[in-house]
C-alpha cells in the first residue's frame, strides 16, 4: 500500500503549489502514470480519498493519465508497447531491453476556483 | 496513543530509536505545575515540531467613519478591509477557475533527499546497502552473521527497518552492531527521509558498511531510493522460483541477488536455475550470490563482495 504514501506525496506538491493561498479550492488534479511505475490505479484513487481530507483538495476530482508502457530491445532495437518488464522482445526474443516510457509518476496540473 | 510508550504521539507515527531508548518523538523538555491545592509537580513532555512552508499574507485593517446624517445626529461606525496577496501567476478561465500547470515529479521530494544521503555516504566513504525481500526470508539471520564474520575487519552498522517492534534491533545489538530502529507505524516501506533522520542518529564512522534493513515486502520498497550504492534483493528457497516475475519492480531495481537457505534444497522443489533464469528475463544485469546463512555454505561469497564493494 505505497500508493497512500505517494497520495500524500501529491497532496503535499499540490498544496504547495497553491502557495499560501488557504482559501482556494481544487476543483481537479491531473496526474500521469506509467503502467509500469509500480502504482495500482484503484489503490491510488482510494488513497487519493484519504489524503486529500482536510486539504483544499478534499473535493477535487483525480484525472489519472495512463502511460502505455514501451521498451525498445537493445539486441534489435524493435520497440514494442511492454505491459511488463519480463516478457521478451516480440522480434528477437531477447530480454534485455530499455524502457523508453511507462514508468511515468507526475502530477501535471490543478484546476483552482478563484 | 502510542502504545509503546503511552505518549500522546499517535501510533502510525514513524519512530526512530537505539534498543533500550524511549521512542524519540522530537523534542523533549520538562515544565513544573503548581496545582490549586498547593502541591508541585514536574513532567517531561515532547513537541514534535512541524515547520511548515508556506507564506500568507493576510491581513486586514480596521477603520473608522464618522457620519453626520441630514437629521443632525452623528454617530461613528467601524468597519474592516481584508487584503490577500497572492503570489500565484494566474490564468483565468472564463467559469471563475484557472489551471496551474505543475509537471513535477511525485516522488521528486524523495529522490532528492535520497541524493543528499548518497552524497553523505560517499563523503565519509561510507557503503550503504539496502537489503530487500519479503517478510521471512532471512534478512536479519543474513546481517547477525555478516556482522559477526566481519568481525572487526570492517566496522558495520544497521538501520532496521519494521511496521512495529524493537525485536530486530535487539538481535543486531546481541550481535555487536550499533544499531537504530525505524518503526514505520503503518508505513509499508523506508524513505529517504527516515533513512536520513536514523543516520544523524546512528552517525555510523567514516569507511564503514551501512546495511539498511528495509520493511519486509517486496512491493513498496522497490520505489523508493534511500541514497544506497547498491540494492540487494534476498530471496530463499523455500518461496516460489517464479518471485521475481510477480514482483518485477523489485527485482529490477536490484543490483544484486541473494539465494538464501540453499542448505534446504535436497528438501524442496525449488528449481535454483530456473529461479534465476526468471530473474534475468526481469532484470538483465543482476548477479547472484546463492548462500545458506544457517550452515554457512556460499557465505564467503557474500563477504568477499561486501568487501570488494567496500573497497577495502
Amino acid at each position: 500500500m505505497h500508493e497512500l504514501s505517494i497520495a500524500e506525496n501529491i497532496v503535499e506538491i499540490a498544496v504547495a503549489s497553491l502557495k499560501g493561498n488557504g482559501r482556494a479550492v481544487v476543483r481537479e488534479i491531473e496526474l500521469e502514470i506509467g503502467t509500469l511505475s509500480g502504482i495500482e490505479i484503484d489503490a491510488l484513487t482510494f488513497a487519493m480519498d484519504a489524503a486529500t481530507k482536510h486539504t483544499p483538495l478534499q473535493h477535487a476530482e483525480v484525472r489519472i493519465l495512463t502511460v502505455q508502457g514501451r521498451a525498445r530491445c537493445n539486441a534489435c532495437a524493435a520497440e514494442y508497447d511492454a505491459a511488463d518488464f519480463f516478457s521478451p522482445c516480440p522480434a528477437c526474443g531477447g530480454f534485455d531491453s530499455t524502457t523508453l516510457q511507462g514508468e511515468e509518476m507526475r502530477v501535471k496540473s490543478l484546476l483552482v476556483q478563484d | 496513543m502510542c502504545d509503546t510508550c503511552g505518549c500522546t504521539q499517535p501510533d502510525d507515527a514513524v519512530t526512530i530509536r537505539k534498543p533500550g531508548s524511549v521512542p524519540d518523538h522530537g523534542l523533549e523538555h520538562g515544565h513544573t505545575h503548581t496545582h490549586a491545592n498547593g502541591t508541585t509537580h514536574t513532567h517531561a513532555h515532547d513537541h514534535a515540531h512541524d515547520h511548515g512552508h508556506q507564506h500568507e499574507h493576510e491581513h486586514s485593517h480596521g477603520h473608522g467613519h464618522t457620519h453626520t446624517h441630514a437629521d443632525g445626529t452623528t454617530h461613528t461606525h467601524e468597519h474592516d478591509h481584508a487584503h490577500d496577496h497572492g503570489h500565484q501567476n494566474t490564468h483565468d478561465h472564463a467559469h471563475g477557475t484557472h489551471s496551474i500547470t505543475i509537471e513535477t515529479d511525485i516522488l521528486q521530494k524523495n529522490n532528492l533527499l535520497a541524493e543528499r544521503n548518497r552524497g553523505w555516504f560517499e563523503a565519509k566513504g561510507i557503503l550503504a546497502l539496502n537489503l530487500v525481500s519479503s517478510p521471512g526470508s532471512g534478512k536479519t539471520s543474513l546481517l547477525e552473521r555478516t556482522i559477526r564474520e566481519l568481525g572487526g575487519r570492517l566496522p558495520v552498522s544497521v538501520i532496521e527497518g519494521d511496521q512495529q517492534t524493537m525485536n530486530d534491533a535487539d538481535r543486531i545489538q546481541k550481535a555487536g552492531a550499533p544499531v537504530v530502529q525505524v518503526n514505520t507505524g503503518n508505513g509499508c516501506h523506508l524513505d529517504a527521509d527516515m533513512v536520513h533522520r536514523a543516520f544523524r542518529d546512528l552517525n555510523p564512522p567514516d569507511g564503514s558498511v551501512l546495511l539498511i534493513e528495509n520493511v519486509g515486502n517486496l512491493v513498496c520498497p522497490s520505489l523508493f531510493d534511500l541514497g544506497e550504492a547498491k540494492r540487494v534483493v534476498i530471496m530463499s528457497v523455500t518461496e516460489g522460483e517464479d518471485k521475481p516475475l510477480k514482483y518485477p519492480n523489485m527485482f529490477r531495481s536490484a543490483d544484486i541477488c541473494v539465494i538464501n537457505k540453499i542448505d534446504l534444497l535436497p528438501y524442496l522443489d525449488f528449481d535454483l536455475p530456473k529461479a534465476k533464469e526468471y530473474a534475468l528475463q526481469v532484470n538483465h544485469h543482476l548477479t547472484f550470490i546463492d548462500l545458506s546463512v544457517k550452515s554457512g555454505e556460499g557465505f564467503d561469497g557474500w563477504l568477499a563482495w561486501l568487501i570488494e564493494q567496500a573497497g577495502k
